[in-house]
């Protein structure tokens, strides 16, 4: 499977769930197979996925979904030792591994010599997942119904959908995702 | 005539701005205020590995309903500039980073000066307004202001804290 065909079948199993999706192709990807007010798409910031799915995760009680990816998460890793510490219990955090830069270029990431599942693993990660990209029917439902936070491994073959830029301007994404917020505290 | 002690003096002006979420990166000068924002049940307090880990963590606060603070000394504002520019910037988000402005006059470390001259700069070249209290009465009254002023815009602002202001 390729990224999209993953964020679609995650995507087409959320309801009430807030989404942070990764700058680049994920968040053009998750917009183009489901567009919703829980999404907040990033438009900059690399990197920071998982750092602002941890925020929102620690100021609501609703579960947070990060779409992140491995050259996002390599640049990033004290994250991960932060999200354990912090143990936010409505946080899935869910690692797209294509083992490439994908929205650059598809330049290799050292995610094809380090298992990123072994790191998160290392850091103390209780409750993980790991998908192969064979596993076209893997079980969403389970990560959704484990207690977090959750990190999902899932390995993706590399490769971008041919979808447009995004039509929303960051101040609208915002705008939007916070009404979303307040309205179902 | 009453004392008022540095530490003290930020501390009481966060609780006066309504804060509730700081993340932090130590700084010898911060250490009290640390402790006294993490013994503060009504404050999350997120120690974090990275000042820009801390940026995305308070961005996703805010955007949750919390007031967001950073606390960090002026090294780590190296390590926000994109964040600052791409997140806080074009999403138009507020927040508010009280930094210890180590390198400034009295610094007894000589390697803490470039990065001291260059925090004021790195802040104008982002359009980020700071104001540098000097003493705790000041700091107690700019801080509120500040941020008031920050949510209102929608951007971040820095608070100097100089090697004078301890």
């Amino acid at each position: 499977m390729e990224r999209i065909d993953t964020i679609k079948k995650i995507s087409s199993e959320l309801t009430k769930e807030l989404v942070v999706c990764n700058i680049g192709y994920p968040s053009r990807e998750l917009y183009h197979v489901k567009d919703s007010n829980t999404h907040f798409y990033m438009l900059g910031s690399m990197g920071l996925a998982s750092s602002i799915g941890l925020g929102l995760a620690m100021s609501n009680n609703r579960k947070v979904i990060v779409f992140d990816g491995d050259g996002s998460i390599l640049m990033n890793l004290g994250s991960l030792v932060t999200i354990y510490n912090q143990n936010p219990i409505n946080l899935i955090l869910i690692v797209l591994d294509n083992e490439c830069y994908g929205s650059t270029g598809s330049q290799c990431t050292y995610a094809s010599t380090v298992d990123l599942g072994k790191v998160a693993e290392a850091v103390g990660f209780k409750t993980m997942f790991f998908f192969d990209n064979a596993d076209k029917d893997f079980n969403f439902k389970e990560v959704l119904n484990s207690k977090g936070p959750i990190f999902v491994h899932i390995k993706i073959k590399s490769g971008n959908a041919d979808v447009p830029v995004i039509p929303l301007e960051a101040i609208e994404i915002r705008d939007r995702f916070m009404d979303e917020i307040k309205k179902n505290k | 005539m009453f004392y008022l002690d540095s530490s003290q003096a930020v501390y009481n002006a966060l609780k006066k701005t309504g804060t509730n979420f700081v993340v932090s990166l130590p700084c010898v000068n911060l250490s009290k205020i640390m402790k006294m924002v993490d013994s503060d049940p009504d404050i999350i307090h997120v120690p974090v590995t990275r000042e820009e880990e801390g940026l995305g963590i308070c961005a996703g606060a805010f955007m949750g309903g919390k007031n967001p603070a950073i606390l960090m000394q002026n090294s780590g504002l190296g390590n926000c500039v994109n964040a600052l520019a791409s997140l806080f910037e074009l999403y138009k988000l507020p927040l508010l980073m009280i930094m210890s402005h180590r390198g400034t006059e009295g610094e007894f470390m000589s390697a803490q000066k470039p990065m001291g001259k260059a925090t004021p700069k790195i802040l104008d070249a982002l359009q980020i307004p700071y104001y540098n209290p000097n003493t705790p009465k000041e700091a107690l009254n700019i801080i509120p202001e500040a941020w008031e002023a920050a949510k209102k815009r929608g951007n971040p602002v820095g608070i100097l804290l100089d090697i004078k202001f301890w």
